[in-house]
């Protein structure tokens, strides 16, 4: 388990101090009476970072993401928030946090624009920050330019019982930038956006990032992560079994070298020869000529050139050769299974 | 809070259908008297059959009738509704994480439902108040003690006597807010308020039971007809209105209790 190892390097290498981490936890722990949901949970999301939080279905985010936000208490260790502890300071550390948690809610009431001035009118004075002003003096301009970023400026006097699910999810996100933050908490934020939603999300989520806001993005969309995320966790039975930045964890997952050839006993045979290579898989499948075959070979250390070269010079046919980087998706299904079942 | 609170609820159409109807009970009680005619003497709710020789009366009329049950039920609409109904939409978590203390989230809530009790019996007696003043001569009153007493005075009563009767929900919105912090289905929250209102009522009725009658919440409603006498009998509007302090110090606190330490998973 290279990957949990790299999980609790990581931390120690930076010694980071909780001024530079945006969400530490430490044993977070969560027990709904006998059965445990979230396991000792030790996540740290640096400042500055978009943070992909995965892990199946019922493998425990949401329950954390309701500890982090104080919405539910833990049964057993701390959660820090933007430097200030739980449950002591939540409404100082909350106050500078936007968040979408477990879908949009509405008063289906009440027009788009209406929630938001609800929303805003409950919560503390905005604090000073860059950008629109402060204050409640201009909650209708920062209204219009949060439903102006989220492209629901023409729907903004409907209400929200005619709202789409998908624009229910904008609204949610609108309601995030209606005053500065320095942390978003997106639960699965592109559930129900047409194809353009979930690249104008992608988009925005880079856009806040740049201006140095950390966002925390929890999702089961792998690819989402990959596109914008520098830091990841992957959670699993209410246990972090990965956590770094991507990078570190595209490491712990050992890149294959694909070579397609006609002459399978030999070039097997020079590849189990050759140092720095794993274990050697015939890929049945994966032929796309007739009498040819693919090999995987897992690379440990060996260059692919050098491979190449030891292979002609075994009078080794090659067709094809590329090294295959692995995905999230593959270190995903490494570390919670491949099975269809729900954790727990 | 308090006043985004206030105009959330009161700007709801739920909130005004609930006022009309309730408003809408002393105008059909002086239509009916006026339609068929006259007194009717020793029938009907008290004041009743005072309505059609003073149009003051149609407001007492009208407390006196939906004080049992309609206006414990619009009461358990409001209170009932409070947590609950955030909680099942799912804007609970949202207002939480805004962040609106979970303290300063219940004493809005129950200040809103507090504040619609007293509209709603205002209510009661202003319609009562107007319609008895088109429908039926206006004058001196005579009060329940045979007393003569001025339009006025009388006027004044009535809104005083609406006043105590919005006092005296205010224990229901206690129970009902409690129960709203333990559920999230509105209409159980909603039934189960107004089921404890009826169930108290029941209660009272039933004398073998009268060792506990002055426990409960319900037992001096009547009791705002008291200032209708004079001098005014102060004793059971006091009795009341304690009574209803206590009910709220004890299901207010539980309801803060329960509020400030629960999970909101919904």
């Amino acid at each position: 388990m290279t990957v949990a190892r790299a999980a609790t390097e990581s931390p120690a290498a930076g010694a980071p101090s909780s001024d530079t981490l945006a969400v530490e936890t430490t044993g977070l722990t969560k027990r709904f009476g006998d059965q445990l949901v979230v396991d000792n949970l030790d996540l740290s999301v640096p400042r500055g970072s978009v943070f992909g939080f995965l892990g199946p279905n019922g493998s425990g985010k949401t329950t954390t993401i309701r500890m982090l936000l104080g919405l539910a208490f833990p049964s057993a260790g701390r959660v820090r928030l933007l430097g200030r502890a739980l449950p002591g300071s939540t409404a100082e550390a909350l106050t500078s946090v936007g968040a979408v948690i477990e879908g949009p809610a509405f008063y289906p009431y009440l027009s788009g624009r209406d929630n938001l001035v609800r929303l805003d009118s409950v919560g503390p004075k905005p604090r000073s920050g860059p950008g629109s002003g402060t204050g409640r003096a201009d909650q209708g301009k920062r209204i219009d330019e949060a439903l102006e970023r989220v492209g629901l400026a023409g729907a903004a006097g409907k209400r929200t019982r005619a709202y789409s699910l998908g624009m229910k999810q904008r609204l949610a996100l609108a309601s995030t930038l209606v005053r500065p933050v320095e942390l978003l908490v997106l639960d699965e934020p592109t559930n129900g956006l047409d194809p353009q939603g979930t690249r104008e999300v992608r988009n925005l989520v880079r856009k806040l990032a740049a201006d140095g806001i950390t966002v925390f993005l929890s999702s089961h969309l792998l690819s989402e992560v990959e596109h914008v995320c520098t830091h990841a966790a992957v959670l699993f039975n209410g246990r972090t079994v990965a956590q770094g930045t991507l990078p570190e964890l595209r490491e712990a997952q050992r890149a294959t070298l694909r070579v397609e050839t006609p002459d399978l006993a030999e070039a097997m045979a020079t590849l189990r020869a050759t140092p720095g290579i794993g274990l050697v898989q015939q890929a049945d499948d994966e032929a796309t000529q007739a009498n040819s075959t693919v090999l995987h070979a897992e690379l440990l250390g060996a260059a692919p050139d050098d491979v190449n070269a030891a292979l002609v010079r075994a009078g080794v046919r090659v067709r094809a050769l590329h090294t295959v980087q692995p995905t999230l998706e593959d270190l995903f299904v490494a570390l919670t299974g491949e099975g269809f079942d729900v954790a727990q | 809070m308090l006043r985004s609170e206030l105009g959330l609820t009161f700007g709801r159409m739920r909130t005004r259908g609930l006022l009309l109807v309730v408003a809408a009970i002393p105008a059909l009680l002086a239509l009916a008297v006026r339609l068929s005619g006259g007194p009717d003497g020793g029938h009907g709710p008290t004041f009743l059959d005072q309505v059609s020789r003073n149009g003051v009366f149609a407001a007492l009329a009208g407390l006196t009738v939906v004080i049992p049950f309609f206006l414990p039920l619009a009461v358990s609409v409001v209170a009932g509704d409070t947590i609950a109904g955030e909680a099942s939409q799912g804007t609970l978590r949202y207002l939480l994480v805004r962040p609106v203390g979970r303290t300063r989230l219940i004493l809005s809530k129950f200040v809103t439902a507090v504040v619609f009790c007293l509209v709603s019996a205002l209510a009661v007696a202003l319609t009562g108040l107007l319609v008895g003043w088109a429908l039926f001569p206006v004058g001196s009153v005579v009060t329940l003690s045979g007393t003569t007493i001025g339009a006025w005075d009388g006027i004044y009563r009535s809104l005083g006597a609406a006043t105590l009767v919005g006092a005296s929900m205010i224990g229901l919105v206690s129970i009902g807010v409690l129960i709203s912090t333990f559920t999230e289905s509105p209409v159980g929250a909603i039934a189960a308020t107004a089921g404890i209102a009826i169930l108290s009522q029941i209660l009272g009725a039933i004398p073998q039971l009268e060792s506990i009658h002055f426990l409960l919440f319900t037992q001096e409603w009547m009791s705002f007809g008291d200032l209708m006498r004079t001098p005014v009998m102060w004793d059971n509007i006091i009795e009341n209105l304690i009574l209803q302090a206590c009910w709220t110090s004890v299901f207010l606190l539980a309801a803060w209790a329960r509020m400030t330490t629960r999970d909101v998973l919904g």
